[in-house]
Formats: C-alpha cells, sequence, structure tokens
C-alpha cells in the first residue's frame, strides 16, 4: 500500500497533501455507522482469538444431564445445545472457524483475482481472452450454487471450503481488476512509462498496481459478508467443518431438531452469522464512500 | 432484432460449452473411485476393470468427455446411483418444484423492491430514504437459512399457522393451487425473497435517484406534464437495468434456493443436490448442477435480448 503513496493517483485523492489512505481513514473515523460495525467486528475476531483465555467453558464437553438448558440458566448463560455444551464457550471458539473461512477466501481470491484481471488488463491480446473467458464461463454459475457443487464433489472439510469459496470469488475479483486496468492502461502516464523504455513488469508494479488496487479492495470488501454467508451454509448443509468443532453454521444445523423445545437457543448460531455479515456489509459500505468509489 | 439474438446466441455457445467442461470435472475431481458406491465390496481385480470398461472409466479423459457430451445430447445423463433411475427424470421433476418456489419468490420480491426502491430514490436523504436502506441492507445481510428456521419458529412452532415442511399432502407428485398445497409454499417463498427485495430495492433506489437528476426530467416538468407521466418517462428509462438484474435475480432464485429448500425439505432441485452429495451420487450432482448452470446461461440470454427490445441504445453498442 506504501506505493499508493508514491505513485500517481487518479481522483481526488491525488491532490491531498497527507496522502490518500490518511484522508480515507480520516473519513472512515468520522463514519459512526462504520465506526460501530468495525469496533463490532473488532470485538469478535478478538474474542474468537483469544477465547482460550477467557475464562470460558470446555466447547467440547458436553453433559448427558444439561441438555438444551434455556439461556439463562445458572452456570450456563447462553444455555446449553443438544449434548449439553455451553453454548457461550462455542459461540466465542465458533468464531475462530467460522470468520476465518468466511473471510480467508476473499483474502486469497483478491490476491488471485488481482493478479489475473491487471495482467488480463495489461497485456491485452490473446492473454486477455483467455483469462476473461474463462472467467465467462464461471460468471455462468450462481455464486451458492458454485459453492456447493465444488464443495460436494470435494466432500466436507476445512481445506475444501477454503478451496471452493476462493475458486468462486476469483471470477469477479477478476472481472473487477480486469475492467480498472484497461481504464488506467489508456492513460497519458502510462504511455509516457513505457515512452521511457521500462518493462511491462517495471510499469505494473510501480504505475498499475497503485492506480487499481482501491477500487479492486472496495470491491472485494463488499464480497466479504456473502462470502461469510456461503461458508456458514456450507457447514449448515453439512459439507464445511466437521462435528464436533464449534462453527456457526454446524452448529445452527445441529440444534435444527431443537426448535420445538427450545426455539430461540437454536437461532442464536445464526444471530452470530447474521450480526457479522451485516457489520460487514455496513462496513464495506463505509469504505467505499471514504474512498469516494462509485459503483 | 432477430441478427441481435442469433449474435447473442453465437456468443452464449462458449459459455455453455465451458459449464459442460465444468460439470464434467466435478466427478473428476472427487475424491475415490466413482465405482465405490456399486462395487461390490468383495469384486475381483477383473472384475473391477470388467466394470470400469463398462462405465467407460478406463478411457481418456477428452474420449470420456465426448461420450458423456454425446449421450447428453441424446437427453441421457446417465443414471442415479442411489435410486437407478435415469437422472433427466429425477432432475426436471426437481426443477419443476424449484421453479415454483423462484418464481413464487421472485412474484413477492420484485413488485415490493420496486416499489420500496422508487420510494426511497424518490424521496432521497429523507427518513424514507433511511428506512429502505437500512430495510435493504438488513436483507442482503441475513442469511437466509437462518431466516428461514426463525420464520419457522414463529409461524409454525409458536403461532401453528403454517407447516414447516414439505410441499404439501401428495408430496413432489400433485401440486395443486389451493391453501392445502399453497400453504406449504408460503414460507420458504418469503424467506427466499428476502434478498432479492434487498437488491432490487437497492438497484431501483440508485437508478430512480439518478435518472431524477437528469436533465430530460427537469425539461418534462418545464413544458408543464404531470407528475404522473414525468414517472412514465422515469420508469421506461429504468426498465432496462432493472429488468437486467431482476433476470439476474430470477436465476439466483433458481440456483440459490439449495439452503432454503434443505430448511424446509421442499423436493426441490436443491434437496436433490443435498442428497446426491450425501449419498455420493455422482452422476445425480453432475446433472442437476448442469440444469441449473444451463438454465441460468438461458436465463442471462433471455435478459439481454428483452433489455435490447426496450431500450435500443443497447443493441447499438
Amino acid at each position: 500500500m506504501a506505493l499508493a503513496e508514491s505513485g500517481p493517483l487518479a481522483g481526488a485523492g491525488a491532490q491531498k497533501p497527507q496522502g490518500y489512505w490518511a484522508g480515507v481513514g480520516a473519513r472512515l473515523l468520522r463514519d459512526p455507522v462504520a465506526m460501530i460495525c468495525a469496533a463490532v467486528l473488532l470485538a469478535l475476531i478478538l474474542s474468537a482469538v483469544f477465547a482460550p483465555w477467557l475464562g470460558l467453558a470446555d466447547p467440547y464437553k458436553g453433559s448427558m444431564i444439561a441438555r438444551l438448558k434455556p439461556l439463562g440458566t445458572d452456570g450456563y448463560p447462553l444455555g446449553t445445545d443438544e449434548q449439553g455444551r455451553d453454548m457461550l464457550a462455542r459461540l466465542i471458539y465458533g468464531g475462530r472457524l467460522t470468520l476465518f473461512i468466511g473471510l480467508m477466501p476473499v483474502v486469497l481470491a483478491f490476491f488471485i483475482g488481482s493478479a489475473l484481471g491487471i495482467v488480463a488488463g495489461y497485456v491485452g491480446g490473446m492473454v486477455n481472452t483467455v483469462i476473461m473467458r474463462v472467467v465467462d464461463v464461471f460468471f455462468a454459475f450462481p455464486s451458492v450454487l458454485l459453492a456447493i457443487a465444488i464443495s460436494g464433489a470435494l466432500g466436507a472439510g476445512i481445506v475444501n471450503s477454503l478451496v471452493s469459496l476462493t475458486i468462486v470469488f476469483i471470477p469477479p475479483i477478476t472481472r473487477v481488476a480486469e475492467a480498472v486496468t484497461s481504464g488506467v492502461r489508456g492513460l497519458d502516464y502510462i504511455d509516457a512509462a513505457r515512452a521511457t523504455g521500462a518493462s511491462a513488469w517495471t510499469v505494473i508494479r510501480v504505475h498499475v498496481i497503485g492506480n487499481v488496487l482501491s477500487p479492486i479492495f472496495v470491491y472485494a470488501t463488499s464480497l466479504t459478508s456473502v462470502c461469510m454467508i456461503l461458508a456458514a451454509g456450507l457447514s449448515f448443509l453439512g459439507i464445511g467443518v466437521r462435528p464436533p468443532e464449534p462453527e456457526w453454521g454446524l452448529m445452527l444445523n445441529t440444534l435444527r431438531s431443537a426448535i420445538y423445545v427450545n426455539p430461540w437457543l437454536a437461532a442464536l448460531p445464526g444471530v452470530m452469522i447474521f450480526l457479522t455479515s451485516l457489520c460487514l456489509n455496513l462496513l464495506s459500505d463505509g469504505l467505499r464512500s471514504a474512498m469516494n468509489v462509485r459503483d | 432484432m432477430l441478427s441481435y439474438f442469433l449474435r447473442r446466441l453465437i456468443l452464449v455457445l462458449p459459455v455453455a460449452f465451458g459449464v459442460s467442461v465444468i460439470c464434467f470435472l466435478l466427478v473428476q475431481i472427487a475424491p475415490g473411485d466413482p465405482l465405490t458406491a456399486i462395487m461390490p465390496v468383495d469384486a475381483t481385480a477383473e472384475e473391477q476393470a470388467a466394470m470400469r470398461a463398462a462405465y467407460g472409466l478406463d478411457k481418456p479423459l477428452p474420449v470420456q468427455y465426448a461420450i458423456w457430451i454425446g449421450n447428453l445430447a441424446q437427453g441421457d445423463m446417465g443414471r442415479s446411483i442411489a435410486t437407478g433411475r435415469p437422472v433427466a427424470q429425477e432432475v426436471f421433476g426437481a426443477v419443476q418444484n424449484s421453479l415454483l418456489l423462484a418464481v413464487s419468490a421472485a412474484v413477492i420480491a420484485f413488485p415490493l423492491g420496486i416499489f420500496l426502491g422508487f420510494l426511497a430514490g424518490y424521496f432521497r436523504d429523507t427518513t424514507l430514504d433511511k428506512v429502505v436502506t437500512a430495510l435493504s441492507i438488513t436483507g442482503v445481510s441475513v442469511p437466509n437459512y437462518w431466516l428461514g428456521i426463525v420464520l419457522v419458529i414463529i409461524f409454525s412452532v409458536n403461532l401453528g399457522w403454517l407447516p414447516s415442511m414439505g410441499a404439501g399432502p401428495g408430496g413432489s407428485q400433485d401440486w395443486a393451487w389451493d391453501w392445502l398445497h399453497m400453504r406449504h409454499l408460503v414460507l420458504p417463498a418469503v424467506t427466499l425473497a428476502v434478498v432479492p427485495i434487498g437488491i432490487v430495492a437497492r438497484t431501483v433506489r440508485a437508478l430512480a435517484g439518478d435518472i431524477l437528476t437528469m436533465d430530460f426530467v427537469t425539461a418534462l416538468y418545464a413544458k408543464g406534464m404531470s407528475r404522473a407521466d414525468v414517472l412514465r418517462h422515469v420508469a421506461r428509462n429504468a426498465a432496462a437495468t432493472a429488468l437486467s438484474v431482476m433476470g439476474l435475480q430470477l436465476g439466483y432464485l433458481l440456483g440459490g434456493s439449495i439452503l432454503i429448500e434443505t430448511v424446509f425439505n421442499w423436493p426441490g432441485s436443491g434437496f436433490l443436490l443435498s442428497n446426491a452429495i450425501f449419498q455420493r451420487d455422482l452422476p445425480l450432482l453432475q446433472g442437476t448442477i448442469l440444469v441449473l448452470a444451463l438454465f441460468f446461461v438461458a436465463m442471462n440470454l433471455i435478459v439481454d435480448v428483452a433489455q435490447a427490445a426496450i431500450d435500443p441504445r443497447i443493441k447499438r453498442s
């Protein structure tokens, strides 16, 4: 990201003396909705990472006599699940896998998709045709269907979920990266750089990346919410994380049979997925307006 | 118009080819031997080889693909490993049920989404706009499989008004448009409608907001045209884009109903797909995905052509 400060920038950021990212940060700090969402997400991530040190109950240890205890039971503030495991502990520990599988694919797809799209957009010609026609084919699948198809064929498992979701999000990011790169490529300063004899790699590294990464990044953040919902959805279907691991989608699935016994307890894991996905969406919207990127 | 349609059709063919390759490869990336499900455990090496040959699995991949696509062209998608019935028969029965659900959800979502989006776009930056925007962002953020469960808890478990699963007394076979059957459709259709309501409302809000500030709108008001007539012009300008978003959403509804069908045990393609996954029924998995993806491709084609028919500017570009 340091490149963005040294490189020439399109749009309003170029004139800002304090640097583009500092301006974005300042605008984001003044957006109360985005800040609340960022705080909630940070709290979720930190509690998931430091779960073992929070003095919680063992999320794997069940109890035959304490199954499906309602919310507010003594010793179990959020009740217990169908095997008598502490819900509070499982929800907090559940953030580890859910957030990891929900966010990592977008990160991976951001790097792979940006690379593919920048190459396709800058090199053009046959390379562009090959990459973009393959991307078109993947666009023929609704994302839910593609994720389930690949995960269904590969089978359940954390790595398989990561692979299938990454494949789902590479094509849209590639398409956006290609579009913004093609736009930048025709600009005068790129021609000027080429005229000085800079190699394609140097031009991409010094002049293209700094200018295309921020729109690609904003677009990628807008995909995180969908990715969260899909990742938990795969586990909900039984083709993601395997039991007995705590994971929100999987917990929602195993607690489904309890809706006639203790309905609101059964809905809790979904609340976590909803909260995360809502915050991701709102934060991405805030980032978009802070960066002045229009869709 | 016809030449535009043909041009679009030619562009679709390579995509359809790519889709078929991906569906073919799905079975190849699956771990384990595709025959383990049907192969007797005590089969000798020769028997295994004979079975492999019978299914054409001893041939190189491109040859296998050619055979598969050849059969496909004759409507033969192989047989389900679990039930032994032809995949085509299973898939089309299920897709009908999925279509019923998807179209019902669309009938709920599209008018509501357009209405809300237009209100928000017309009364931009008012409280109404903020409420609609908040609603639509909630709609696109909610995991709909969880929403389905919540609706079941409220309307089936607590209130007992609506059934929580299935497609009515006759199962998947005899659908009828009476309350006995339709009450089963209400919860899944409403659940499925939530995401497209949010997306359509968002799109229409942005569209209406943009078009209302255009010069021609000012000009129409200036020449004394009534508000209703001006809005008719605005609607015509927004129609092409709104239509394309809705067409895509209908495709997403069909392909994306998998999770909702699982929640409500709705006997559609998603339900079939999850059965196929758990029984490792690869031909069925492959066939279902292929049909759904090709439907989505066809939907895109229809949307493009319809868009060009409404808005001649698109055809020229």
